[in-house]
């Protein structure tokens, strides 16, 4: 806040900035508080006399000028200190009785070993400057260079808070990827000064204590021009490499950076301050004292500061001396060249390096740094002088360097041109935002963000965007943001849209969706949430055999978390029996769940319009059902409760049927075409033809029309294989069906209404032996077909199936049907329905079918 | 004959009072009432008297008669009712004992009914729902949607990608949706303006921990015409902050930054825990907002030209989408964030999950 409020300081509350800040765009996501309390009770102190403590050979008594904040003895404080370090004539930090430092210790007067000491002489450590420190902090020269008076001597007495920032509020940012401008003091200033109106000093770099030209003794080309926009460089002489001063390492510590030595911390200070990164070479090291800026060749590689030997790939910029790579653009420096204690001649690198270049290098070599993260976002050539104007001020403030004379500036032809000239008109901005802002707002807001604003023609402003918004403005509706969020969005009204006539509303695809799931929920069944991924175990287990069941085929990622999410799921199967297995693991066996989702699978023959076909991927959404154990709870009247099987599912799969209006049947699977199914109860769910209304479809109510013709098979119902590790779901029966093709087959029924009969019904009951390989649709398809044109037949129901001792063929069953006959528009004669059962018979008995009658009656 | 009667009564009325059951009752009848009862046998010897005595012993008679029936129907009454009284006393259940056959009841995810809840917020405001695609093309989940060949949500660390030979390497580079915005392109395409749509889905990301999930759901909407405003985005999520967390809500825009919206806006819905004051009535912190009294709950906008300009003039959309005649705004919702804030779900994790113990709780 501190280093903020040196550019643009409103008079508010840190508070009230952040709030300010966040509201117009740059989100402030946390207010950390920094430092000592109590920052008044921090003094420069001037040491005057150091004793030997009388009862203790490693104390020493001192007697501290402190500009008579403190007084004791002729206008001096005695304080007792520890430190080896203390001499007379020394320039110290102090702090007094009622100092609260960084760690929470609150400082009293206090007796030492009968010395009466009051106060502390610190340590950098003690002022959270360092983690570690030998012997107190003295404020020599070099650690107060570039403060106050220049580095003049503060007067004992001086507030420490005057000298560095030893107290204070840090806002943690949230900078979005299209504003690398505010990835910088001075722009987070910029903007402040927009939502506040408050002065924004002239900006830090104005005044370049150095000259453009060539630099006698450096030689640098550039072969990537498109790579690198800009390279500029500056050579420093007679460098002292030291310690930082004590207000830019506060700064650089408060931003979250480690202090290194006084050069690689004015190229990240003044990153953090411009955000345009830099890079000091130790030019001494540079072989042949030129660089070249290339793309790496195949098989090099560097060693960087960081100590790793990183090979490099040929899309990386990298800028190489006569030995070869001494530093990757853009993202770190090599070790070769590094900056150190011996380190005499620096030359300074500011470049502007192509961001998609920049973030694929750093992702190819997992080198993300605080440089790469502003390269990536586009920094602009311009910003490149800027970071040269404030090194220069800096390395001769803080390290006593004599710049060479000089600039060497390679810059692509049209890479300063002025950012673009955009029309804005007016208006534009009440008919996009739904509020007004006055022309004259609008001009101040934008010119407070920097923008150029001149009269354009028709009545709009022409608007000239500053290089450092080049990236992110460059249309009407982006300068129309910039006056929305620094105008406040909190002042718009909240309206609704005028455009009315519209018919919102769901499809009747989707109602009967919803229909679908509200049936199987109050049956007592749970919809699950399941992964749409899985392992290839998962698929594995259900046995798929080849590359002819395309559910054997996963579609895989290329980038997945785990082996166990690697591949997407080809049958909810996978996800249902996961879950039911979790479950089932505590003690929840009893269970009937559903899901609706995706299943994806390779397949050759994919076709259709969702993007994955082309590719030959196939994108289905389905119903899952998977239940197991007790279909209700336990009765406490000791009825045995019902367990799921097959013929459960089967029914809740017919009650689906009736509520959807459409015909489903379950013809016995193929052997093998569902491996993960019992072979003896498998089924393959088969969307029927249409019936007419009132024929022998049995369980369609009349009323139902269907438009559709033609049968497919859309799922499968069976049991689990015994094969299928199952654990306590053994038995456990379940049924998945292509939903889409469902629900347009029940989006197509047309319900229309069927005249009530008047009519009288007539009942009969024909027993038959039936051979156990016939299936009984077979027979009820057989006595429905008998009828013929005209039909009579309401209702065909099986009334009972058993085996009992009168069977006179071996490998049979007995298998009672009911028959009800009525006509909407007469009454039946007892001769037509007899003559109806014969024929029935008749088809129930021939060979294809194979039944014989056992009996038959005329029931009630 | 008079005392005659008179006995007849007092005793008739004396057995009928302590009657104790409805056949004993209906004995009496007979014994004072039948055919053959003295009663009766009286009357009929009324005639014989002489013409003064007939008018007042038939009198008295039928007066004894019709009290005697008027007694034993209020007997056969209050019988009756405490007959049954003893019936349905001897028929009381324990309807404390549960319900039985005990009827399962399930329950829908909490996340399709979530999405249920917020499609029919928008289908009374007029809006449509869609679906897309979870597999989606690097066009339009990126491309179309105005992302900078560099943005960062296109690396490998944040999108899943279809590895290329399940394919063979041919066609476009295939991924997992990480939003359902590409379904803004695709609805755009297949529909002319005005369009308001909802788009509910699933969508992929790779983050794994407490507070990210690789697939969670989204609720996308689009809203295009003419004139449709940013203030306009602004009272419809009113409306859904307030149908969804309660009618004393208020949303704030926050300006933030979005490929594919201009201006883009982050929206606080006033927190439900404690009125947006930040605080609770005892004085502590509130934890839902973290004192901030706003709660952030989705990322939204104008959209942005170059998202109009990706959308092909097609037969099917025609008029097609000219920035200079339509505009419309568009929202990206997490539904299992909503959730979370609503229900006070701690982990995302719990959705996939899938314990019946949590699918029970939010039925």
């Amino acid at each position: 806040m501190e280093w903020l409020r040196e550019y643009c300081s409103p008079r508010l509350e840190d508070e009230e900035i952040a709030q300010l800040l966040t509201m117009t765009g740059t989100k402030v996501e946390a207010i950390h508080t920094l430092g000592v309390r109590e920052p008044d009770r921090f003094r420069v102190g001037l040491v005057r006399s150091v004793e030997r403590h009388p009862d203790a050979d490693r104390l020493s008594v001192c007697r501290v000028d402190l500009g008579g904040v403190e007084q004791g003895e002729e206008g001096l404080a005695q304080i007792v200190c520890g430190a080896p370090n203390v001499a007379e004539g020394q320039l110290v930090a102090v702090a007094l009785p009622g100092a609260v430092l960084p760690d929470g210790t609150r400082l009293r007067s206090a007796r030492l070993r009968g010395v009466q000491s009051t106060g502390m002489i610190l340590s950098a450590a003690e002022l959270g400057l360092e983690a570690e420190s030998e012997g107190i902090l003295v404020l020599d020269r070099s650690l107060l260079a570039g403060s106050l008076r220049d580095g003049a001597a503060p007067d004992p007495g001086t507030p420490l808070a005057a000298v560095f920032a030893i107290a204070g509020q840090v806002l943690e940012l949230e900078i979005t990827p299209n504003r690398p401008d505010c990835m910088a003091i001075y722009g987070v200033a910029r903007e402040l000064h927009a939502a506040s109106g408050a002065a924004l000093a002239q900006a830090p770099w104005s005044e370049d204590p150095g000259a453009a030209g060539p630099i006698e003794g450096v030689q640098i080309s550039v072969e990537c021009p498109q790579l690198c926009p800009r390279f500029t460089a500056r050579l420093f002489e007679q460098v002292a490499i030291g310690p930082s001063p004590l207000w830019l390492q506060a700064r650089l510590l408060a931003a979250g950076q480690r202090p290194i030595n006084n050069v690689v911390d004015i190229t990240n200070y003044v990153m953090l301050l411009s955000g345009q990164p830099s890079h000091a070479f130790d030019f001494d090291r540079l072989a042949g004292r030129r660089l070249t800026v290339r793309l790496a060749r195949a098989g090099e590689s560097l060693r960087t500061l960081d100590g790793e030997e990183r090979a490099l790939d040929e899309q990386t910029v990298l800028i190489a001396d006569e030995e070869g790579p001494t530093s990757i653009a853009g993202l770190m420096g090599g070790e070769r060249s590094e900056v150190s204690a011996e380190t005499k001649r620096v030359l300074i690198e500011v470049a502007t390096w192509d961001g998609p270049n920049i973030h694929r290098s750093a992702h190819a070599l997992g080198l993300r740094s605080e440089a790469s993260a502003r390269f990536e976002r586009g920094l602009h050539p311009a910003s490149c002088m800027w970071a040269q104007a404030l090194i220069a001020q800096l390395m001769a403030a803080v390290c006593q360097a004599r710049p060479a004379e000089g600039t060497i500036d390679i810059c692509a032809p049209d890479a300063l041109a002025g950012g673009p000239e955009v029309a804005l008109r007016p208006a534009r901005v009440a008919a996009l935002l739904g509020r007004e802002v006055p022309t004259a707002r609008q001009r101040e807001i934008l010119v407070a963000l920097g923008f150029g604003v001149s009269e354009g023609q028709h009545g709009s402003l022409a608007v000239t965007v500053p290089p450092w918004r080049a990236a992110d403005v460059s249309r009407e509706a982006d300068l129309i943001e910039e006056i929305a969020r620094i105008d406040g969005l909190e002042r718009l009204p909240a309206t609704m849209p005028a455009a009315r006539g519209l018919r919102g509303g769901l499809s009747a695809r989707q109602r009967l969706r919803r229909r679908l799931a509200d049936l199987l929920v109050d049956r007592g069944l749970f919809e699950i949430a399941g992964w749409s991924f899985c392992s290839a175990e998962d698929v594995a287990e259900l046995r798929f055999g080849g590359e002819a069941d395309p559910r054997g085929s996963a579609v895989a990622l290329q980038n997945p978390l785990s082996d166990e999410q690697a591949l997407l799921r080809t049958t909810l199967l996978i996800s249902l029996r996961r879950v039911a297995a979790y479950n089932a693991a505590r003690d929840r066996s009893d269970l009937a769940l559903f899901e609706i989702g995706r299943v994806f699978a390779r397949d050759r023959r994919a076709c259709g319009s969702h993007p994955g076909a082309a590719a030959g991927i196939a994108e289905a959404t389905m119903l899952g059902i998977l239940a197991s154990g007790r279909l209700a709870p336990a009765s406490w009247r000791g009825a045995d409760a019902a367990r799921w099987d097959a013929f459960a599912l089967k029914a809740l799969l017919e009650a689906i049927a009736q509520a959807l209006g459409v015909e489903l049947r379950c013809d016995p699977a193929p052997d093998g075409r569902h491996p993960f199914l019992h072979p003896g109860r498998a089924t393959e769910i088969v969307l029927a033809q249409a019936r007419a209304p009132g024929g022998a479809g049995g369980r369609r109510g009349a009323g139902v029309e269907d438009a559709s013709a033609g049968e497919e098979v859309i799922g499968w119902l069976g049991e689990l294989h015994p094969l299928l590790p199952a654990g306590p779901l053994s038995g456990a029966v379940a049924l998945e069906l292509d939903l889409e093709r469902l629900l347009d087959a029940a989006a197509a029924v047309r319900r229309r209404f069927q005249p009530i009969s008047p009519y009288p019904a007539l009942y009969r009951d024909l027993s038959f032996e039936l051979p156990d390989s016939v299936p009984v649709e077979r027979l009820r398809m057989a006595i429905s077909t008998a009828q013929g044109r005209e039909s009579l037949i309401e209702r065909i129901a099986v009334k009972n199936v058993y085996v009992d001792e009168h069977m006179v063929a071996a490998g049979t069953r007995s298998v009672t049907v009911s028959l009800t006959f009525r006509r909407p528009d007469r009454t039946l004669s007892e001769a037509e329905v007899e003559e109806l059962v014969d024929r029935a018979v008749r088809h129930a008995q021939a060979p294809d079918v194979g039944a014989r009658l056992r009996g038959a009656e005329g029931a009630p | 004959m008079i005392e005659q009667i008179e006995s007849i009564r007092s005793e008739a009325l004396v057995a009928i009072r302590g009657a104790a059951s409805s056949s004993e009752l209906e004995a009496l009848r007979v014994r004072f009432l039948g055919r053959k009862a003295r009663l009766p046998l009286l009357l009929r010897e009324v005639r014989m008297l002489s013409d003064a005595e007939r008018g007042k012993v038939g009198r008295a008679a039928n007066e004894a008669r019709a009290q005697i029936e008027a007694e034993i129907e209020a007997r056969a009454h209050a019988l009756r009712v405490s007959e049954l009284d003893e019936r349905l006393a001897r028929e009381r259940d324990d309807l404390t004992l549960p319900g039985d056959p005990p009827l399962a009841v399930g329950a829908a995810h909490v996340i399709s009914a979530l999405t249920r809840e917020l499609e029919d917020i928008f289908i009374g405001l007029g809006y449509s729902v869609l679906e897309g695609p979870e597999i989606e093309t690097v066009h339009y989940n990126f491309d179309a949607l105005n992302h900078s060949p560099t943005h960062p949500a296109r690396d490998e660390s944040d999108t899943f990608y279809i590895d290329a030979e399940t394919h063979g390497g041919e066609g476009a580079r295939l991924l997992l949706r990480t939003h359902t915005s590409p379904m803004q392109i695709r609805a755009m395409e297949a529909h002319p303006p005005p369009l308001f749509v909802v788009i509910p889905g699933r969508v992929y990301r790779p983050d794994s921990d407490a507070t990210h999930t690789p697939q969670f759901h989204q609720l996308e909407g689009l809203a295009v015409g003419e004139g449709i405003t940013l203030a306009d985005l602004k009272g419809t999520l009113l409306a859904f902050a307030r149908a969804v967390f309660g009618s004393e809500r208020e949303v704030r825009l926050r300006p933030h930054f979005f490929p594919f919206t201009e201006p883009s806006v982050e929206v606080d819905v006033s927190c439900f825990a404690c009125s947006g004051r930040g605080d609770l009535a005892d004085g502590s912190r509130c934890a839902l907002c973290k004192g901030e009294g706003w709660l952030e709950v989705l990322g939204a906008g104008e959209v942005d030209p170059n998202v109009f300009a990706a959308v092909p003039d097609t037969a099917a959309n025609t008029p097609g989408y000219d920035p200079e005649r339509v505009q419309g705004f568009a929202w990206g919702m997490g539904i299992e964030r909503i959730a979370m804030l609503r229900y006070g779900i701690p982990d995302l994790r719990l959705y996939f999950e899938n314990d019946v113990r949590f699918l029970e709780q939010l039925r």
